[in-house]
């Protein structure tokens, strides 16, 4: 879809990508040069210089040239520095995200991605992003450290357990573009993998009504029921394998341990990620913990609890 | 030292140190530096092998995407492994340890290093902490990467514990090396032998064995708390403990990122020794290159935080890191311009140290420049952990210190073992694995630049064909290897002798018969020149070939 950009770099798709591959290629052909330099005195001197009969054995002290020494020690210090400032600019670009950005969140855990719109649209495995505007991506991850790359937009970031960090980017042109995990994070790290889908402005506008019609809430809360919970809880007061959700929101309930517990949403939480912590008497510790809810699920999950009066 | 030497010496120690004691207690309980350093050699070679077989193992699952021999769990053991092997059992111990243990000690002019039984005291540490590290493979093996980042490393199965123990215990043995050669530097040299008198190699492992002792505590410390925390869950790198995982990673480049240089600085200075030996001539600059050693030994300590630029750690962190990182650039340039320089004028043979010399010189300089990528804040947020960086910084550890590695065996195998190797297949052997090493690592520039990540077990399509070229050139390193060991092994059956000094080199470990006694030198040498005072154009010899005392 995309062409790459020359024989090296993959397609530049972002603002940023070209000033990227320019200084990709200043470095490039400044090694190139001193490359041929250090080769070729080595190849031309090895050949020159090349012992011709075995007795040659004296040659000429040369012990060291200050001036000569002084000249390549001074170029290579400044060309360095040199692309220190050039690289360190280009960074900025990268790191410093403008003012206007979309703000998105982002979950990562072993091992898929999560993205969340600013209004907490989510396709499972999907970044939809409109053209021409930027996006900011607040990043936090569920368990051990990923990270977040684009190749086609040259970003890149760390996403770390206990801290957010944050990564923007704008895309000029509507298409897909790959996202790879590049921090290495267990059995499937190679597979941790999801696409930026780059829309037209227009399109991205009207997502509600095609793509993106998830939002956080009692309805997507009703839906995650369905999949997740309706196996054992009911909404009509009957027995399954679990207590009835029905009025279950505020209801006063006594453990397995004898001890008494209003539901909220702290216990709701508790009862998702570690179900055997507070069992209701009279059933079975038999529900397993929902790691892949996200919290944003959980609590379209209780939003929904609410309305089961 | 002097006073003993100056005395008749013991006949019972007139013989080659190889002849000096039969059986394997004669090895295991020797105090002989020079058994000490074919005892590492021989472990180092095994390491070297057992790493090399998991890089072929994984190159050959990387044919294509998705499962092709093994399964994603056994890849990331497998690259744990290779790189663990390779790091902690071969090359940090591979220089300094096997050819510094022997060749220091005859370099300076002295009978042994400065403490003996310290110094097998680090040899069998070294084999305890290998077999714990290979034990861990029964254990249930490892598969965190041999970086061990937090906070995986502290919630994954696996033998976790078994082989960061093993790399603690592994340090001291490091750590006691370096020691033993600081003090064997100082306190014994032959009279004569100022400090710009030294050899560069011992320059080198002078700044290697500073690195060693002041950074390895700190490896130590950092698995030590990744232990605590994962045995008593004393939370300090494990967020869901209360714990910071980048500070892990701080701890873990503040060695690690020293240790680089710990396995680059030896290899330049077996570099510095035989160029000037192959092109007879004295080294250009030797001030800057002896000094360029320490130079990088200092700075190496302040740029860890350029592994860590992705990390989350501050803009204005990663901008200081940035720029240190770009002056430790110079001290290297330096020096390969100085080699470059000595062959000026020189009267250059290609024998085959100098032919894997050549080879280093030139894959060297690839590592060194692709360095500047990396560096540069803008460009390493593109290439940061793909292969542009596998691919980097093979070029300076196995095309920098694995050549010269056995640049240097080729070059004091005699020395060593008192036979000589065939020239032909030991030429060919180089340049067998030159062309497999660019070709199976040039490649990775271009993988690396297109966007494909590291250690990862799938991939793309779209990246096959230059995985599977890779792979070719793997195999091709791996027949030049093979060419080379069978050679250097068939030099012991076809016991051809060598002489003293093969190479017409001019330091002091030439001026005895190869292999040497057990004592080294009859008598303490005085030494009254330079290192590298090879005969001059139109002055009468200064003397014959190996007379340096």
């Amino acid at each position: 879809m995309d062409t790459p950009n020359g024989y090296w770099m993959p397609p530049a798709a972002s603002t940023v990508a070209q000033s990227v591959d320019d200084l990709y290629f200043v470095i490039f052909w400044l090694c190139v040069v001193f490359f041929f330099i250090v080769t070729g005195g080595v190849v031309y001197f090895a050949y020159k210089y090349r012992r011709k009969h075995p007795d040659q054995l004296a040659t000429q002290q040369i012990g060291h040239n200050t001036l000569l020494e002084a000249t390549w020690t001074i170029i290579p210090a400044i060309l360095v520095i040199w692309i220190f400032v050039l690289g360190f600019r280009v960074y900025m670009d990268l790191i410093v995200a403008p003012g206007d950005s979309l703000e998105y969140q982002v979950t990562a855990k072993q091992w898929a991605w999560d993205f969340r719109d600013p209004d907490g649209c989510s396709v499972p495995g999907e970044l939809h992003v409109p053209a021409g505007r930027p996006v900011k991506l607040t990043m936090r991850s569920d368990d051990v450290i990923h990270s977040l790359y684009i190749a086609d937009f040259r970003v890149k970031q760390d996403v770390l357990p206990g801290r957010y960090s944050s990564v923007w980017f704008q895309a000029d042109k509507p298409g897909t573009h790959n996202i790879q995990c590049t921090e290495y994070c267990g059995t499937s790290h190679s597979n941790m993998f999801a696409k930026v889908v780059v829309h037209t402005p227009e399109a991205f506008a009207n997502r509600a009504q095609t793509f993106c019609k998830v939002t956080v809430g009692k309805e997507h809360g009703e839906k995650l029921y369905k999949n997740q919970c309706a196996a054992c809880h009911t909404i009509d007061g009957n027995r399954l394998v679990g207590p009835s959700f029905k009025g279950i929101w505020g209801r006063e309930g006594k453990m397995s341990d004898g001890s008494k517990v209003i539901v909220d949403e702290n216990y709701i939480v508790e009862s998702i990620r570690i179900p055997t912590a507070k069992v209701v008497e009279g059933y079975p510790p038999a529900m397993p913990a929902f790691p892949t809810l996200t919290n944003d699920d959980i609590a379209s999950i209780i939003e929904y609890m609410k309305t089961l009066k | 030292m002097n006073d003993h030497a100056a005395h008749a010496h013991d006949d019972a120690h007139d013989v080659p140190f190889l002849e000096d004691g039969k059986g394997w207690k004669s090895w295991l309980f020797t105090l002989d530096h020079k058994r000490i350093g074919v005892m590492y050699l021989w472990s180092v070679l095994i390491a070297f092998a057992a790493g090399g077989v998991f890089a072929l193992l994984l190159r050959l699952e990387l044919m294509a995407p998705g499962k092709q021999y093994i399964e994603a769990d056994t890849y990331n053991r497998f690259f744990t492994l290779h790189g663990a092997i390779m790091v902690f059992l071969f090359i940090i111990p591979a220089i300094p340890s096997a050819m510094g243990n022997f060749v220091l000690p005859l370099m300076l002019g002295a009978k042994d290093v400065a403490f003996p039984r310290l110094n097998l005291l680090s040899f069998w540490i070294y084999g305890v902490g290998s077999i714990m590290a290979l034990s861990s493979i029964v254990f249930g093996g490892v598969e965190t990467g041999w970086t061990f980042y937090t906070p995986y490393s502290t919630n994954t199965s696996g033998a976790v514990v078994m082989m960061t123990l093993s790399v603690f215990v592994l340090g001291f043995s490091s750590i006691l090396t370096g020691l033993n050669f600081i003090v064997t530097i100082h306190k014994m040299r032959a009279p004569g032998m100022s400090f710009f008198r030294m050899p560069l190699f011992v320059w080198a492992t002078y700044a290697t064995s500073i690195l060693q002792v002041m950074a390895t505590p700190v490896l130590g410390i950092t698995l030590l708390l990744l232990v605590a925390e994962r045995t008593l869950g004393i939370g300090i790198f494990d967020p869901a403990l209360g714990g910071d995982p980048v500070l892990y990673q701080h701890f873990f480049w503040f060695y690690s990122h020293p240790a680089v240089y710990i396995m680059i600085l030896p290899g330049m200075g077996v570099i510095s020794e035989i160029i000037t030996v192959f092109s007879r001539k004295t080294i250009f600059g030797y001030r800057a290159i002896a000094y360029s050693s320490l130079g990088i030994a200092i700075i190496s300590f302040l740029v860890w935080g350029h592994h860590m630029f992705l990390s989350g750690q501050s803009a204005y962190a990663g901008m200081v890191f940035s720029f240190l990182t770009f002056l430790v650039a110079i001290p290297s340039a330096i020096k390969v311009f100085n080699w470059t320089a000595t062959l000026y004028k020189g009267s250059i043979s290609f024998d085959a140290p100098m032919m894997w010399t050549l080879s280093f010189m030139v894959l060297f300089t690839i590592g060194g420049l692709t360095g500047l990528f990396l560096g540069a804040l803008g460009v390493d947020v593109h290439l940061h952990d793909t292969y542009f960086v596998v691919a980097h910084f093979h070029y300076v550890m196995m095309g920098g210190t694995v050549i010269a590695f056995y640049a240097g065996l080729h070059y004091w195998w005699p020395k060593m073992f008192g036979v000589m190797y065939r020239e032909g297949p030991a030429k060919f052997s180089a340049i067998i694995v030159f062309i497999g090493f660019n070709a199976t690592f040039f490649t990775q520039f271009v993988l690396g630049t297109r966007g494909m990540p590291r250690r990862y077990y799938n991939y793309l399509d779209q990246y096959q064909p230059l995985h599977q070229f890779s792979t070719f050139g793997s195999w091709i390193i791996g027949l030049g290897f093979i060419v080379m060991t069978v050679n250097l092994l068939a030099s012991f059956k076809q016991k051809v002798k060598a002489p003293a000094n093969p190479w017409g080199a001019r330091t002091l470990e030439w001026s005895i018969p190869s292999p040497p006694i057990t004592h080294n030198f009859h008598k303490t040498p005085v030494v009254t020149e330079g290192p590298y005072d090879f005969p001059v154009e139109g002055q009468a010899a200064s003397g014959a070939e190996g007379k340096h005392a």
